[in-house]
C-alpha cells in the first residue's frame, strides 16, 4: 500500500500572513543569507592574506554596484537577525510572550533594523569618502 | 508517573527523548548567539571604519592583537552558529533521510573548512604576510 500524498506541516499556504509569522520566516531567511555572506568574508580575508592583486580584485567586487547591493542586503540581514535574535533570546528566557508584547517587540525590531541599516550604510559611504 | 517506571534507568539518565537527541543543539545555538551579539557589533563597526581602506591599511589594522583575536573569535562563532542554523533548515526541508544526512555532513565540513581558511588568513596577516 502506497502512503497517501498528504501535505506536510507547517502547511504555510493556508495561514493568513501576519507580522509574527513573516518575521519568523525572515529570521531564517536572513540567517541563510548571512551564512552565504560569511563565505564572502572568508574570500575577503584570504584575498588580503594572498597579496595586493587578490585583495584589489575583492575590493573591486565589493565596490561594484552588485557588490554594494549585496553589502546593503547583508547589512539589513545582519541588523535584522541581531535585533530579532535578541528578541528570541528574551523569549527563551521566558519574557514577552503576551500577544501585544510580541507585536510591539516585532515592530521595534523592524524599525531598529531598518534605522541601523541606513545609519551603518551611510556611515560606511561617508568613511569611504 | 507511569513514564518514569516504563523508561529504562539508562534512558532516564541519558534524557535524550524520542528524537534521540537532547538539548545540546539548542544550547549551542543560544550560547553562540549570545557570543555573536558583542562580536557582531564589533565586526560591523570595524567594517564601517575600514570602508575604502587599501590593503596596507587593512593589514596594519589586523596586525594588532585585539582585532586579530576578535576576528578569529568572530569567524569561529559565525561558522559554528551558521552550521547549527543551516543544519535545522536541512532537517526541516530535506526530502529523504539520505539527503538529510548528506546535507548535514556537507554543511558541517564546509563550515569547518571555511572557518579554518578564514582563521589561517587572519593569522598569516597577524604574523606578517
Amino acid at each position: 500500500m502506497t502512503p497517501a500524498q498528504r501535505p506536510l506541516s507547517p502547511h504555510l499556504q493556508i495561514y493568513r500572513w501576519q507580522l509574527t509569522s513573516v518575521m519568523s520566516i525572515l529570521h531564517r531567511a536572513t540567517g541563510i543569507a548571512l551564512t552565504v555572506g560569511s563565505v564572502f568574508l572568508v574570500w575577503w580575508l584570504v584575498a588580503a592574506a594572498s597579496g595586493g592583486r587578490a585583495f584589489a580584485q575583492a575590493q573591486w567586487f565589493f565596490g561594484s554596484w552588485l557588490g554594494l547591493l549585496m553589502l546593503l542586503g547583508w547589512c539589513f540581514c545582519f541588523f535584522y537577525h541581531l535585533c530579532n535574535g535578541i528578541r528570541h533570546l528574551a523569549w527563551d528566557a521566558g519574557y514577552g510572550f503576551e500577544l501585544t508584547t510580541t507585536y510591539r517587540s516585532g515592530y521595534v525590531v523592524v524599525a531598529a533594523s531598518t534605522v541601523l541599516t541606513m545609519v551603518a550604510f551611510v556611515a560606511g559611504v561617508l568613511v569611504r569618502g | 508517573m507511569s513514564d518514569m517506571r516504563l523508561r529504562s534507568p539508562l534512558g532516564r539518565a541519558l534524557g535524550l527523548g524520542s528524537a534521540k537527541e537532547g538539548v545540546g543543539h539548542w544550547w549551542a545555538q543560544r550560547v553562540s548567539a549570545i557570543a555573536l551579539v558583542p562580536l557582531g557589533v564589533w565586526f560591523a563597526a570595524s567594517l564601517i571604519s575600514l570602508a575604502g581602506a587599501d590593503r596596507a591599511q587593512f593589514v596594519i589594522w589586523l596586525r594588532e592583537p585585539l582585532p586579530a583575536i576578535l576576528m578569529i573569535l568572530t569567524l569561529g562563532a559565525v561558522f559554528y552558529h551558521g552550521a547549527l542554523g543551516v543544519q535545522v533548515v536541512v532537517e526541516d526541508y530535506a526530502p529523504s533521510e539520505s539527503t538529510k544526512l548528506a546535507g548535514i555532513v556537507v554543511t558541517k565540513l564546509l563550515a569547518l573548512a571555511l572557518a579554518i581558511a578564514g582563521i589561517f588568513a587572519v593569522l598569516k596577516i597577524a604574523f606578517g604576510a
